[in-house]
Formats: C-alpha cells, structure tokens, sequence
C-alpha cells in the first residue's frame, strides 16, 4: 500500500468530507427549490381561501390549512403543559432511581414508536373505545402523545441550562421548592421551552400517518365547526392529490406541497432563529 | 396554605412525570391484545412465515415474510446510503467546518428534519421515480431502490445531529494529547475523535435506521407497494407500515384483517423497542 504523506491524506480527506456534506444537503435543497419553482404559480388568494373545487381538481384548500391548524393547536394544547410538567419532575424532583430510569426509558421508547402505529393506537383507543369518532379532538391527542417525547426533551434541556447558583439563592431565602420553580426556574427556561413547542408545532403539522384514520377525511363539504368534527388536514389532502385523483392538474399539487412546506419550515426557522438569538442574549 | 398548593402541584408534577410509562404500556398492551385476539383465530408461525398477504381473499391468508422482506430491502438501502455520508458530514460539520459554516449548517439539518414525509414522497415521485426508470430501464420505477434513496435523505438530519453530539463530546484532553504528539488535524480526527465517539455514533445509525423502518407516507408513495418477496432491490416492495396505513382504511373494524394489522404494528413496535433501547443503552455509554 501506497503511505501518503499525512499532509496530503489530511487534505484528500477534508475534501472527501466536504463532498459528503454537499451531498447531504444539495438534494434537499433541490427537492425545495423545485417545490418553490413549480408550486409559486398556483398559490393565489382564492387557491388559499376556497374549498375545493371540481373534484379537487380546481384547487381550494381552505378546509385543509384550517383542519391542520385546527388539530395542531388542539394537539400542543394537550402536550405542553402535560411535557413541561414532565420535565420539570425529571428535572427538578426526581432522584437518580429506578423509576426515573423507566421513566427515560419510556421516553426513549416513546420517540421511537413508528407514527403508523400511533396512528392504530388512536384508532384503537381514542376513536373506537372512547368512542370519540374519527375526529379533530382524537387526531390531537394521538398527535399529542406523540409529540410528547420531543417536548420533554427540550424543555428539559432548557430548565437545565438554568444554572444551578439561582436556584440555591431562591431556596437559602426561604423559598419552597415550587415557589423557586415557579419564579426562578421557569421564566429564565421560558425562550427554550417556547422555542421547542415551536419546533414540535412545525413537525406535527407535517404528519400525515397518524392522522390517517384518526382525523383525516377525503372530503369534508364545510369548514370545522367543533372538535368532534372529521377535517380535512394539509397533508393527508397533499397525499390524496398526488396519488389517488386521475387528472389532477400538477401546478396545484405542486402549489399544495409548497404551502405546507412553507408553513412547516416557517415555523422552524423562527424557532430556530429564536433560539440563537435567546444563546446569545441570555442573562448568565 | 402554601403547604396543600405546592403538596397538590408536585403531586400533578409527578403524575405528569410518570405518563411517559402509562403511554408506554398503553400502547404495547392495546396492540398486545388486538394481536392476540388476531393469533387466536390465525397461526403465529403462518403469520410471520407465510409468503402470502391476501386479506381480502377466501380463505384470507397473513403471510408478513414479503412484507418484512420489502422493510428489510428498503431499510437496508437507506442505511447503506445514509450511514457513511451522514457520518462524514457529520465529522465535517463538528471537526472542520469554521464556527459560522458549522451553526448555518446545523440549522440547515435541523429544518431539513422537519420537511414532511408526504412533501418528500411527492417529490420522489415526480422526479426520482421517472428517472430511476429511465436510467435502469424498468418496467416502473417504483422500486425498493427509489424508496431507500428517499428515505436516507429522512434518516440523514438524525444521523448528523447525533452523531455530531457524540463528535463534540469527545473530551479536549484527549485532542490535545493527539496533537501535542505531532498528529496532523485529520490523524487525530481518525484515530482518536472517531474511535471516542464510536459508541455514540453507532446510536445515531441505530436511531436512523429505527426512523427508516418506521416512516410510512413516503415509502408507501414511492416503492410501488407489490406483496411479493423481491429479488432483487430494482423491484416494486411493500412494507409493513405502508400495508397498515393502505388497507386500515378498508378493513371492518374489530374484524380478522383489523385484528392483522394491529398484529402488524406489534411487529413493528417490537423490532423500534429493541432499536431504540440498543441505542441508549450505547448513548449512556457514550456520556462516560
């Protein structure tokens, strides 16, 4: 075998890692522009703010935007306050012992499950023992139990980065232990857990799986009037469209995909954005 | 009065705590008991082994192996794909890339994780799935080969972030020791960083490979959803979490084929179990 001079090896390898880079990231950025390139021309206020027409096929998708919207808000409404709770438990109370060891370990688990196996579950539980039917209230909260391992997790990334010295003074002052969480601890973690319910806002908008037979419908002739309702959601519809509607016109599939990417990487980025911006300014 | 307040919310803060268990067991135990109602009225052994998935047939038969075969070719693929390039990139991002390149391309990453499954899936279809075709002139190109390419592009902002953890973990000390030696930047970077960080970096892969397995709307738009083993990675599959969600929408409820598609998704739930706890177990290891 030829030994290089590890001079030049290092150089080869830098330049071998950059193309794997490159690799990663050009072909999303294809996959976006091409969205953005074919989809701009269908996007016109009335595309935005009818209900569909022509089997579809004439564009309309203001029942989808409002179901998703609908289901997301109903969804991290459930899951915040039940993540925030969690994490200030793991964070705050409890001890290194077996039960918060099962309790990682569930959380861990729960991140892993596949979406189309929540989606059964809520079928299985919320729609059919609960018997609250396939609507906007059981896709929430089989989105919401979903979302729940990614909020506990950043939240509890932010309440730790709290540093350790507020919380001694809070106590040494005679402070209880929730009054410390509650004034001292939570306002100063309050950008990062915000940011993370963000971040879990855009991911869950993009979920098609686990609304599949817990919320979604083909079609839905009027807006969502209650929570009981079955809605039409982006991105079920975006999957009807591009597969199961003979005839259908791309411009408005194309149109349909770049409105929900747009609202889901909106989302992030402001979440991210925020965050960097919270790094730099933070008070410690 | 203070006293019952903070008493009544740290007991609310604890029930919130121990939720995670209660879903947990919740969702194993309702598939459990959907799947065992399913073994009673079909045998386990023709269940995993059998070749064929007929559902609607008479008799039916629920033969998974062609559908567990079709996970396995797509999931495979991915990871060969996705692994060394999501490694490598990592590696770049943590150890070469200047600060400002390194925190754009985190970000980039991160909004890369968040692009639906079904925008994916669609792109693939218009674009990568004609190509694919044309190029290795097939009958279609809803292949095992088309879905694995997609997915590794899913698997890859999980790979990258976590790896590039695993990477910045490794302590200075043991850099500085590489360095102070007389290794170049990229003798240390091989030797020492990578074999530090190993531990972790196979947890990102395992991760990866347990989203890839679990992603349905992308996989069931691209791959051409055919129950038959292939032979090949250029021929249509289906897995099992397309069947699930293609057919759950036609089944009686509380009916065989129900029953069979729950028992599905306790396979499916089994197999990411045993993924994800390999998986933290070697993050736990890592963080030593």
């Amino acid at each position: 075998m030829i030994k290089l001079n590890p001079k030049l090896s290092q150089k080869l390898s830098y330049v071998l890692l950059f193309c794997a880079t490159c690799l990663v990231i050009v072909p999303v950025t294809v996959i976006i522009f091409i969205i953005v390139k074919n989809g701009a021309s269908a996007i016109t206020w009335e595309f935005l703010t009818s209900m569909p027409k022509d089997g579809m096929r004439g564009g309309g998708i203001l029942p989808a935007i409002l179901g998703t919207l609908s289901i997301v808000v109903c969804a991290i409404s459930i899951a915040l306050p039940i993540g925030v709770c969690a994490a200030i438990y793991l964070n705050e109370y409890a001890k290194d012992n077996l039960l918060t060891r099962i309790i990682k370990l569930a959380i861990v688990n729960l991140a892993g499950v596949p979406s189309v196996v929540y989606g059964l579950f809520g079928l299985g539980i919320f729609v059919m023992l609960l018997k609250l039917g396939v609507s906007i209230i059981a896709g929430a909260l089989t989105l919401a139990i979903m979302e729940l391992p990614v909020i506990i997790t950043t939240a509890r990334g932010a309440l730790n980065s709290v540093p350790y010295s507020f919380r001694e003074v809070s106590l040494s002052l005679g402070v209880s232990r929730w009054q410390t969480i509650q004034y001292i601890v939570l306002p100063n973690a309050l950008p990062g857990i915000l940011t993370g319910a963000i971040l879990s806002i855009a991911r869950i908008s993009g979920e098609t799986a686990p609304i599949l037979f817990t919320a979604a419908a083909f079609y839905v002739p009027h807006l969502p009037r209650s929570v009981f309702d079955q809605v039409m959601a982006l991105p079920y519809h975006l999957y009807i469209i591009s597969t199961q509607i003979p005839g259908m016109p791309k411009n408005i599939i194309y149109g349909t995909a770049l409105v929900l990417l747009m609202l889901v990487l909106s989302m992030s980025l402001v979440a991210i954005i925020a965050r960097l911006y919270f790094r730099k300014h933070r008070k410690w | 009065m203070r006293r019952i307040i903070d008493f009544t919310i740290e007991k609310i803060i604890f029930l919130c705590g121990i939720l995670s268990i209660v879903f947990v067991v919740l969702i194993f135990g309702f598939l459990l008991k959907e799947g065992f109602a399913f073994f009673k009225d079909y045998n386990i052994v023709n269940f995993v082994s059998g070749k064929f998935w007929y559902p609607t047939s008479d008799p039916a038969q629920f033969g998974i192996l062609s559908l567990i075969v079709g996970s396995l070719f797509v999931t495979v693929g991915a990871t060969i794909i996705a692994v060394p390039l999501g490694v490598m990139s990592a590696l770049y991002i943590s150890e070469i890339a200047p600060k400002g390149v390194r925190d754009v391309l985190k970000s980039f990453v991160e909004l890369m994780a968040a692009i639906p499954s079904v925008v994916i899936g669609f792109v693939g279809m218009v674009t990568l799935v004609p190509l694919v075709r044309t190029l290795f002139d097939l009958p279609t190109g809803l292949t095992a080969f088309s879905g694995s390419i997609m997915l590794a592009f899913m698997a890859m902002p999980t790979i990258v972030s976590i790896s590039e953890d695993a990477i910045r973990s490794v302590p200075w000390s043991y850099k500085e020791g590489a360095l102070a030696l007389g290794a170049t930047r990229w003798q240390m970077i091989r030797r020492i960083v990578l074999k530090a960080a190993m531990p972790g970096i196979i947890a990102a892969v395992m991760l990866g490979i347990g989203r890839v397995i679990g992603e349905t709307m992308a996989v069931m738009m691209i791959t051409g959803n055919a129950a038959h083993i292939p032979n090949t990675i250029f021929e249509p599959v289906r897995t099992m979490t397309a069947t699930i969600a293609a057919e759950m929408g036609e089944t009686v409820k509380g009916g065989l084929h129900y029953r069979a598609l729950f028992a599905i998704g306790l396979v499916l739930f089994i197999i990411t179990f045993i993924v994800n706890f390999i998986a933290d177990l070697l993050l736990g290891k890592s963080k030593k």
